[in-house]
């Protein structure tokens, strides 16, 4: 098949062109209504649970799911629908165990929850490294894969590539704060959403809209097994463990829980992980689709000669079924995915810079509303540059464990602290530090030792340690190291504070 | 207001509210899981039964992925009408009560 995938067509370029001026638009108008912290960082708390539900729906929908997954249905069929369905079920999790307390206890970071009865330097230092570190793997990952996939799209330069990304979205965040982030993500997840959508029809009429029919000439091209579970379950044990990294994983990713602070109250919060639970869920019932019909309609060997992993599958599919103007629109919406979903992490990386670090840690918490916000935006500048940088560095390696390390920090660092501060009231300061310290060191250093990294990037013969990933081990080592810590090193004070912590917990009394 | 805070806390409506609000949560969470983890083993022990034609080329895997998918957002669901109604009620009396108090002090 002839492709245009690889050239700047202009229509490609315009169809971006537009999402970048509407996109900074929408900055601009943001810009004039965020003056102070809760602006910056919560959008004044002003965002309704389905305006948040398409935005929660926005940050976590990465081109990688988008793309990636389509590919890996392509090319290896069933696995990758496996694959695509453990990522939604952390959303309900979320929902039942984490997502009101949170919006009742915290402000602008989930360091805010963790902190709330025990003492806040240690806390606000550990509990912002786990974000921090949870932010710069998934970033680093995201970077990489913009720098790629856009020289793969485009035909730019890999620099060229990550430079726009990073000065586009840091206009975004800079400027016009959580407001603007929010409206990037709900145009993009829009987007995102319509141009699979379109996609699928697309793609289904070409089988009479009959699933049926489309596996059936899957399986007559590539055999029974594309529709049967190949390599990827293995060893169950793998796959509990991927299982609780990605759904526990969920629950601590910074950027995530941070929109829960947009939204006004506990209500809406709830009502928000609803709606992104509907919209991801459709999101990744339809992928398949694609998936399925980008390996019969333009077929394996075309996609894997493209890109090895099988990440133009979508937009190759787009060009056979809607020509070069429907390939530039899904370029240009996977180009707006990165872009939106870069955004979303600089702002939760600059959050625990700011408010975890500087305002609660140097400051002691008292900073005036002005400064607060002046060094919001610095940290954002930082954090901003950083992740130019990194992706730069970063070039041609071999980063997709990025994103398994993301989740593994979160599940292992990040969420047993904020759980049990919330549930359990012998939980202790210096129990919670060393919960997160354990659990980020643990989940990086079994990572490095896994088979993702000691074999696939180090080239070793044998992995030290067995499973891909390790969230079954670091994450058990988090509780346990919290128990048995908190019982060792109690914490009176914090034990005393913590009836006024549940009433605020489940009646949002003294909630913001 | 510590004194306040220990005498809601220690009332049986309280206790009730968060009893009842994480035996929802643990159960929900519990059929995510049974659901999910399901779907796994199965596909780790049992190939053969996501192997199953249930149509011309179709396999059992397929809408049982799906059905995942649709379980876990329909759980989402139940506990939204739940707190909506139940535990909204509950949290809207006690925090009548709260207010009440801490007028008559």
């Amino acid at each position: 098949m002839q492709t245009s995938l690889g050239q700047p067509t202009t229509l490609g370029i315009t169809f971006f062109m537009i999402f970048v001026a509407v996109s900074l638009l929408i900055t601009y108008w943001a810009a004039r209504r965020t003056k102070t912290t809760t602006e910056y960082y919560a959008a004044a708390r002003s965002v309704t649970a389905l305006q948040n539900g398409i935005a929660l729906a926005g940050d976590y929908m990465s081109a990688a799911s988008f793309l990636g997954i389509a590919g890996m249905v392509a090319l290896t069929g069933f696995d990758g629908m496996i694959y695509a369905v453990g990522w939604l079920v952390g959303w309900p999790v979320l929902l039942f165990l984490i997502a009101e307390p949170l919006r009742n206890l915290g402000k602008f970071t989930f360091a805010d929850v963790v902190a709330y009865r025990l003492r806040q330097r240690p806390i606000r230092i550990a509990a912002a490294v786990g974000s921090i570190l949870t932010v710069l793997f998934y970033t680093i990952a995201q970077m990489v894969g913009a720098g790629t996939l856009i020289k793969l799209m485009f035909g730019l330069p890999y620099e060229a590539a990550i430079i726009i990304v990073g000065v586009v979205m840091l206009m975004y965040v800079l400027f016009g704060g959580m407001l603007a982030t929010t409206w990037v993500q709900i145009i993009k997840a829009i987007l995102l959403l319509g141009g699979v959508t379109v996609l699928m029809l697309l793609t289904m009429a070409h089988f009479h809209f009959s699933p049926g029919e489309l596996y059936s000439a899957v399986a007559a091209r590539f055999g029974q097994a594309a529709l049967e579970p190949g390599k990827l379950i293995s060893n169950p044990l793998d796959a509990v463990s991927l299982g609780l990294a990605l759904m526990f994983g969920l629950l601590g990713l910074p950027h995530i829980l941070m929109r829960f602070y947009t939204v006004p109250d506990a209500k809406e919060a709830r009502k928000s992980v609803a709606w992104a639970t509907g919209f991801i869920g459709y999101f990744y019932c339809i992928i398949p689709l694609v998936g399925f019909g980008a390996s019969v309609l333009v077929g394996r060997e075309v996609i894997a000669g493209i890109d090895k992993g099988g990440n133009m599958a979508a937009l190759l599919l787009a060009e056979l079924l809607g020509g070069v103007p429907f390939l530039g629109f899904i370029a240009a919406v996977a180009f707006a995915t990165i872009l939106a979903v870069v955004a979303g992490l600089t702002l939760a990386g600059a959050s625990a810079l700011s408010h975890d670090i500087y305002v609660n840690v140097v400051k002691g918490g008292k900073a005036t509303e002005m400064e607060q916000v002046k060094v919001a935006r610095t940290a954002t500048i930082f954090i901003g540059v950083l992740a130019i940088l990194l992706g730069i560095l970063f070039k041609g390696q071999n980063v997709a464990f990025m994103v398994g390390l993301a989740f593994a920090v979160a599940c292992s660092a990040n969420f047993p602290a904020l759980f049990l501060s919330i549930t359990w009231r012998k939980m202790s300061t210096a129990g919670a530090t060393a919960s997160i310290i354990v659990g980020a060191l643990l989940a990086t250093l079994l990572i490095i030792l896994s088979p993702t990294v000691w074999v696939d990037v180090f080239k070793n013969p044998v992995a030290v340690f067995p499973l891909k990933n390790p969230a079954i081990i670091s994450m058990t080592a988090s509780f346990v190291t919290a128990f048995v810590v908190s019982l060792l090193v109690p914490d009176k004070e914090a034990e005393a504070k913590f009836s006024a912590e549940r009433i605020r917990t489940y009646l949002a009394a003294g909630a913001e | 207001m510590a004194g306040d805070a220990k005498r809601i806390e220690d009332s049986p409506e309280f206790t009730n509210l968060v009893v009842s609000r994480w035996t929802v949560a643990s159960i929900l969470t519990l059929l995510v899981f049974i659901t999910y983890y399901g779907f796994i083993l199965l596909v780790g022990y049992s190939k053969e039964t996501i192997a199953r034609k249930i149509g011309d080329a179709t396999t059992l895997g397929i809408p049982m992925a799906v059905l995942v998918i649709v379980i876990s957002f329909v759980l989402t669901l139940v506990y939204v009408f739940w707190a909506n109604s139940s535990y909204d009620r509950k949290v809207a009396s006690l925090r009548q009560s709260l207010e009440e108090q801490s007028l008559e002090e």
